[in-house]
């Protein structure tokens, strides 16, 4: 295998678009009128709620304990009315229970006790994560406590921050390093205490010269935290590609990144563990790029988790006439949503709103089997052979061909000249292979 | 509020769909359109070597190829796919590979076994097992053996120059043609594929955009070279030099067009070196030991229907997979 410095086998490079936002500074959005708060934001449980309909609830107080063990807590962002609990449509694709609450007009809020970073223990890090219900920012959401609770049997030596924000438009991690460098790397030493590590890298990619700068600024006096610089080149964030491109360790198909002694978090999630600890903050808001060319003023904004999108939106300025589709995360594994009453999740990441032109949506023909999607799937797969079995119902071939380890990045489908619904059918295999696989 | 109704309105014809949202620019059909501008020097070059007629041959060819696919298009009741552009394009790779002044009514014929049976019986473009310009040509060789294999000189032809093709000429007559006239192209054979020299031109031009993968023309030119070279070191007497091999009959027009094909060609990197190399030693053994003096079409003809196995074989292994 040809070895290639700070990158990975595959990939493409779409274009990035994110001079759109790079520049606009992040905006704290006015607090809605109403919030809608889904009680199931990840996966694995759904919170139970411990407020019942019109309880007085204050911003930070908690509305929803976990369930089990793969569960986050839900606190309210705002001071409110407890309107309803009901069930409505969420930006992941299904409806989801949620808690309603109205804003009153107060400035009282009930954050946890602050902690003193230089005496803390790892277990009250890892407790308080828990306590203030943060959750990762992958696809899966998963409560971040879980990552940083160790086992025994698999010592972690390495934690790996994702700063490469590879998806194109999304520019929150970005401005975050611009803005925030000190709460930033002060998160991140936090997450190496409770991991009981003392190695660090921060993962980059070269197309940010001023976070970077920045952060070779402030790491100077860090010698634990190394920044390593790696190519621009899509999905260079996702977890496999970039614990390969850092470390140069492969996690074998089906395992997890800490059987190869890597944790990965991403920035919000350092910044958020920072603000959980030093302010007691719980996760109630959400860092996000509004952006695509659909959209009159794309802003990165920090907005109360349940605000509606029709809100953001409105707040920036509306949408264009030629907008065509709406998405909420990154335009490559983000989805496509037609409700605008949709709320903002802890781990949405970006709204955005695209135009004909941006979407380049081109008629869908047969395959001619180039092997484009061949050429680039990051994992190796053949996405055009497992596609034709998923759509001939073949789901025990397409699980011999590894279809379970796709991670529906999109790569294949961007590059394919025929337009083939790739992801669309991969989706859908993977889920009917998985029944296979329990039954 | 007057905003909110105005996104209200919105709401109603906002696409959905699978990520991911976004797409290349490149597409199937730019692709085709990127092989017939590659083809242009070919064109040109058939154009000074054997005369404007030329032009109604492969405008012949090119027309029934799409008629022919929109009839079976029309009586199957399936979608029209002509604006792929995939239909004339191999209209006008088969007439690329006739020999000069071809019978107008067997290109025609050609031209509609091509589409017939070369693509839409399998289901269309992306199904066809076999190149389907080629197959065409192998139905008319079958077909029309006597026009098939007529030849007519080059217009710039000096007296040395005969009207039998280079490989003819060495196979049955010992007489090898000189380098420079088999590089330009001022040779007897094929509407496109005498000169080396164009279809170099083109062919980079489809490696430089992409269109085409670099691994088969590589493989098959260093594949040729190293086979025939070891013929030519063991006897130089009996067997012609590599480059007289590499320049002459059809194998740089089917290392850069034919064997290139998306369709009909292997997935991966590593299953295209098989095809290409594979498909040199087949045409070393043709050219040297068979009957017939050219066999690129039936060397690429038959890694063709070896294609879905190679692609068997050579599975990538999946990241992080250690076996």
């Amino acid at each position: 295998m040809i070895f290639r410095k700070n990158t990975f086998k595959g990939g493409v490079h779409p274009t990035e678009f994110k001079e759109l936002t790079e520049n606009q500074p992040l905006e704290i959005m006015p607090t809605p009128k109403e919030i809608f708060l889904p009680l199931q934001q990840h996966l694995g449980k759904e919170a139970t709620p411990t407020i019942k309909k019109k309880d007085k609830v204050l911003a930070g107080q908690m509305v929803a304990e976990p369930v089990g063990f793969i569960s986050a807590p839900i606190h309210s962002p705002i001071t409110g009315i407890v309107k309803d609990i009901k069930s409505i449509p969420t930006p992941i694709g299904f409806p989801r229970k949620s808690i309603i609450i109205e804003a009153e007009s107060s400035n009282e809020f009930q954050y946890y006790e602050p902690l003193n970073i230089d005496k803390i223990a790892p277990e009250q890090i890892v407790e308080r994560v828990k306590l203030a219900g943060i959750v990762g920012m992958g696809g899966a959401s998963f409560p971040t406590y879980v990552k940083l609770t160790p086992q025994k049997d698999k010592p972690i030596d390495t934690l790996i921050i994702n700063a490469c924000e590879c998806e194109p438009y999304l520019t929150r991690d970005y401005r975050i390093i611009l803005e925030r460098p000190i709460q930033f790397i002060l998160g991140t030493k936090l997450i190496m205490k409770a991991l009981g590590v003392n190695k660090a890298i921060i993962g980059i990619e070269d197309n940010k010269p001023e976070a970077i700068e920045i952060l070779r600024q402030h790491l100077a006096n860090e010698p634990e935290i190394k920044l390593e610089v790696l190519r621009t080149k899509y999905p260079q964030g996702a977890e496999k590609m970039l614990i390969f491109a850092a470390v140069k360790r492969q996690v074998p198909p089906g395992k997890l990144p800490l059987d190869v002694g890597v944790v990965v978090q991403n920035v919000v999630t350092a910044l958020s563990i920072y603000e959980a600890i030093i302010e007691g903050k719980p996760q109630i808001d959400a860092i996000i790029t509004v952006s695509g060319k659909g959209i009159k003023n794309p802003k990165n904004l920090i907005v109360k988790i349940g605000t509606t999108i029709q809100e953001v939106l409105d707040y920036c300025g509306g949408i264009t006439n030629d907008a065509i589709k709406l998405v909420v995360g990154g335009p490559m594994m983000g989805n496509a949503i037609y409700d605008l009453k949709t709320p903002v999740m802890k781990a949405t990441s970006g709204i955005l709103v695209l135009t004909q032109a941006e979407v380049n949506e081109i008629k869908e023909r047969n395959c001619v089997r180039c092997g484009n999607c061949v050429e680039v799937c990051p994992i190796n797969l053949q996405p055009t052979k497992l596609a034709r079995l998923v759509q001939f119902s073949r789901y025990e071939d397409a699980l011999n061909m590894g279809i379970m380890n796709c991670m529906e990045c999109g790569t294949c489908q961007y590059n394919c000249p025929s337009n083939v619904s790739l992801v669309h059918w991969l989706k859908l295999g993977k889920i009917k292979a998985k029944n296979i696989q329990v039954a | 509020m007057e905003q909110t109704k105005f996104l209200e309105l919105q709401e109603k014809r906002l696409k959905l769909g699978s990520s991911p949202h976004i797409k290349s620019a490149f597409s199937t059909q730019k692709a085709m359109i990127y092989v017939i501008l590659a083809l242009v020097p070919c064109i040109i070059s058939s154009i000074i070597f054997f005369g404007f007629y030329q032009i109604v041959i492969i405008l012949t060819s090119v027309v029934f190829a799409v008629l022919t696919e929109f009839v079976i298009k029309k009586l199957r009741k399936q979608n029209l796919s002509i604006d792929d552009g995939s239909a004339a394009l191999t209209g006008l790779l088969l007439a690329l590979i006739l020999p000069p002044n071809y019978p107008l009514v067997s290109t025609a014929l050609g031209s509609i076994f091509a589409i017939a049976i070369g693509k839409e019986v399998f289901g269309g473009l992306g199904y066809n097992i076999f190149n389907p310009a080629l197959i065409g040509r192998a139905f008319l060789q079958a077909s029309f053996p006597v026009e098939t294999t007529t030849w007519v000189k080059p217009n710039l032809a000096v007296d040395t120059i005969t009207s039998a093709t280079p490989l003819a000429q060495f196979k049955f007559e010992r007489i090898v043609t000189d380098l420079p006239n088999l590089f330009y192209g001022n040779i007897s054979g094929s509407l496109g594929e005498t000169s080396a020299l164009a279809i170099l031109i083109g062919g980079l031009f489809l490696i430089f955009t992409k269109v085409a993968n670099w691994q088969i023309p590589v493989s098959m030119i260093i594949g040729l070279i190293v086979f025939e070279g070891i013929l030519w070191i063991i006897n130089p007497n009996e067997f012609a030099s590599p480059l007289f091999h590499l320049f002459s009959g059809g194998f740089m027009f089917g290392a850069f067009f034919m064997a290139t094909d998306w369709v009909t060609s292997p997935l991966t990197s590593k299953g295209m070196w098989i095809y290409g190399l594979s498909i040199s030693l087949l045409i070393v053994l043709i050219r040297n030991f068979g009957g017939l003096p050219e066999g690129v079409m039936y060397a690429i003809l038959l890694m063709n229907a070896v294609t879905p196995l190679i692609n068997r074989y050579t599975v990538p292994k999946i990241f992080g997979e250690t076996k």
